[in-house]
């Protein structure tokens, strides 16, 4: 393998000869993740790693380890301190199993951009491929979930494979790395230097936006009747909250965010018009239909953002901002497209467009609101006949205790959409959940990879009783850490998205969906982690307050109503025009 | 959309373990790969790949636009037939007793412009090149008196256009240095 790369230095001269030292592959490794910054690896140790944590023994000063329950729990652990920190997570297994238990994550980590990079153990490099013991195909494996993987038979390769790694991992669209070190490897000695590399020729992740794109979307912007724009993840990846505000300011166009756009704006903006998608809000889904104009930015248009796509958005111009070149035009077509970092990309567009503002427009999302609010939302907010909590309720208490400031992290199902929706996001980077892959058992580990992060902030983590006990292992991380994480399980018996899809979609035949669920404050009291279970709301607020007050990882178990549905829905395959309400 | 036969020309590094990302592209879109050829290109150290798929335009772009994601690939192009010179060859083992019974195998060697390779005792293997509309006729009237082996190769083409590939990758080398 041969790479490109280049030396950096604060002058632009040339460096004097690098200094070597005569070291272990296992110690580079180390010495490597130094050099890029890393304080933290998730790692769990095993056979064909062992190398490695040998040498991680004395190194313990400068990196911390966190050992999860299950390399699961690793690699979400990563992803949710790669999340909020923006910045590459680490995390490492063995070989075979070890690995393969980390292809969840990596496949999540590349649908939602996350920058990770994944260090595996492999076999000896002279009994590859002959089924030795916990041997599997790392590379083969992970070819169409990674970003970049690369295996390393050798020492040598080690320095110039981590360099890559970490400048391809976090750079222009994020996304998970591979790096596959057979023992060997790990065990040889060789002369180790390290450069950073941001250079590698046939690779170009920051295209510079074009000037005739900038010029002929800031003319469809300002030629705009009722303009609407889509706000994606790629805005707080590109770093751009600020541009955005002020582009969103200057031009006065509203705007939706798609799941990973939330808290790219704060919620209280009176342009934020709320969430896109198939639980998405009335208003942002039906414009979106009504619009001359969709400005999408940082967004690729996924399947339940656009539902049927033959009636996605077909009356408007769309004006597409993005940094992957592949996500142009795949699923919708772009009439200008900016092919560019958000940041950048409005950066350019900010002196280009007018000053402008659309009272009758924002009106009709305001109709849409009022009749989201009356049929949907003002029911989501209390207690049903049999005073049983509703999701949103037990959502929107948390909100007001934290002030819209956690870092709310969530799993996947009807609780995930319903943090989505009821928590008043006003912070920024504080959405933290499973989007494009749907990973269940995300939350628990993820939250705590983003307590361990930043643990200066709230951290909220929102879990159904189904993807909960995916990873509940992961308890024993947060209570060996001591990371406070605060967990609210919101248990309505049932694997709830499912069920009502079942109810609405396959005439209540209810197939494997109910849970014979476990006493979740013993499981909790058995790591160690101090809970607490309401049934009845008027313990809600109480509880939610010493939940917060805690010093450490709790567990408030909420029992809430059984068959509650979300909506609004767009039943799949329908059109966004076909927003259901109920 | 209607789908058409379009070869694709891919430049990468050449790294172990590419083909089978670039394969999956394919695949994972359910994408037939009809013939596929690979070999160092005129650049020491570019590979090149030419890929044959009958598919739409859409769906061909996309497929670019994927192979261009991988980060070894340096550029994907694709073609329509008539913008490429294209070839393919192949290999018939016939059985040399047929040549010994008139001249039936030397004319159809002469009309379809094929060439014998080796002669052995049992056997006579032949070569043409051509499309593979020519390599097929060919088998055709050899599989009437006799085959005991066929084979042909991927497609290789080269673009009427003249290729800017030698150029683009100057202006990475040059970018580098002013770096």
């Amino acid at each position: 393998m041969k790479y490109y790369h280049k030396e950096e230095t604060a002058n632009g001269q040339a460096k004097s000869p690098v200094k070597t030292e005569y070291i272990s592959g296992a110690e580079a490794v180390l010495k490597c993740l130094l050099a890029e910054g890393v304080d933290t690896i998730f790692g769990y140790p095993g056979g064909a790693i062992m190398p490695v944590y040998d040498a991680l023994y004395d190194y313990q000063d400068q990196i911390n380890h966190i050992l999860p329950r299950h390399e699961q729990g690793a690699i979400h652990a990563a992803e949710g301190y790669a999340r909020v920190t923006r910045q590459t997570g680490v995390c490492m297994a063995t070989s075979g199993p070890g690995a393969l238990n980390l292809a969840t994550g990596i496949a999540d980590a590349i649908m939602d951009s996350v920058p990770l990079v994944c260090i595996t153990g492999q076999v000896f490099s002279h009994v590859l491929g002959s089924d030795a013991f916990q041997e599997t195909d790392v590379i083969g494996c992970t070819n169409s979930i990674s970003k970049w993987n690369c295996q390393i038979t050798r020492p040598e390769q080690i320095p110039e494979a981590f360099a890559k790694a970490f400048y391809i991992a976090n750079s222009g669209r994020p996304g998970p790395v591979v790096i596959d070190i057979t023992k060997d490897a790990q065990n040889g000695k060789f002369d180790f230097s390290y450069q950073s590399t941001k250079y590698i020729r046939s690779y170009h992740p920051l295209p510079k936006p074009k000037k005739d794109a900038i010029q002929n979307a800031a003319d469809l912007i300002n030629a705009a009747k009722k303009p609407f724009i889509l706000a994606g993840h790629g805005i707080q990846i590109a770093g751009a909250q600020e541009e955005f505000k002020t582009f969103v300011e200057k031009t006065g166009i509203p705007l939706g965010c798609t799941i990973h756009g939330l808290s790219s704006i704060p919620n209280s903006h009176p342009l934020h018009m709320g969430m896109l998608g198939m639980h998405g809000n009335y208003g942002p889904n039906i414009k979106t239909n009504e619009c001359d104009v969709l400005i999408a930015i940082g967004m690729r248009f996924d399947d339940r953002v656009t539902g049927k796509l033959s009636e996605y958005a077909t009356q408007a111009k769309v004006i597409h901002i993005e940094i992957d070149p592949s996500e142009i035009n795949k699923n919708v077509h772009a009439d200008v497209a900016v092919l560019a970092d958000a940041k950048d990309a409005l950066k350019a567009l900010i002196p280009l467009v007018k000053k402008k503002s659309y009272p009758e427009w924002y009106a009709e999302f305001a109709a849409c609101d009022k009749m989201e609010y009356e049929k949907v939302i003002q029911r989501d907010m209390q207690a049903n006949a049999k005073n049983e909590m509703r999701m949103g309720q037990v959502v929107k208490e948390v909100s007001d205790q934290t002030k819209g400031q956690a870092v709310v992290v969530t799993d996947v199902g009807q609780h995930q959409m319903v943090a989505a929706r009821y928590y008043n996001y006003l912070s920024t980077n504080q959405w933290v959940s499973s989007g494009g892959a749907g990973t269940m058992g995300y939350g628990l580990p993820a939250a705590f990879g983003a307590k361990y992060a930043q643990p200066e902030r709230e951290v909220v983590c929102f879990v159904g009783d189904g993807g909960f006990q995916m990873t509940l292992q992961e308890l024993g991380m947060c209570s060996q850490w001591n990371v406070g994480v605060k967990i609210v399980l919101l248990d309505n018996n049932y694997l709830g998205m499912v069920r009502q899809w079942q109810q609405l979609f396959f005439d209540r035949r209810y197939s494997s969906v109910e849970l014979q669920n476990p006493d979740f404050l013993k499981i909790a009291e058995g790591f160690g982690v101090k809970g607490r279970h309401i049934t009845d709301p008027k313990d809600l607020k109480e509880a939610v307050a010493e939940m917060l007050a805690f010093d450490g990882p709790y567990l408030l178990h909420v029992s809430v109503e059984k068959e509650e549905n979300i909506f609004p829905m767009v039943p799949s395959g329908c059109s966004i025009s076909d927003t259901r309400l109920e | 959309m209607e789908n058409k036969e379009y070869t694709l020309s891919v430049f990468s590094e050449n790294k172990v373990g590419l083909l089978n990302r670039v394969v999956s592209i394919f695949t994972r879109r359910y994408v037939n790969i009809e013939s596929l050829n690979t070999s160092e290109s005129s650049m020491t150290d570019v590979y090149r790949y030419t890929i044959v798929v009958t598919t739409t335009e859409e769906m061909v772009k996309k497929l670019c636009a994927q192979l261009e994601k991988q980060i070894e690939v340096l550029k994907a192009f694709y073609y329509e037939n008539d913008e490429i010179v294209y070839q393919e060859i192949a290999l018939y083992k016939v059985p040399t007793a047929v040549f010994l019974e008139g001249n039936h195998v030397e004319k159809l060697i002469r009309a379809h412009n094929a060439r014998i390779l080796d002669i052995e005792k049992e056997y006579i293997v032949l070569e043409k090149t051509g499309h593979k509309s020519e390599t097929e006729a060919l088998l055709r009237e050899l599989e009437q008196i006799g085959i005991y082996e066929f084979v042909r190769s991927g497609r290789i083409s080269i673009t009427r256009p003249m290729e800017q590939l030698n150029n683009y990758l100057k202006t990475l080398e040059a970018h580098q240095n002013v770096n």
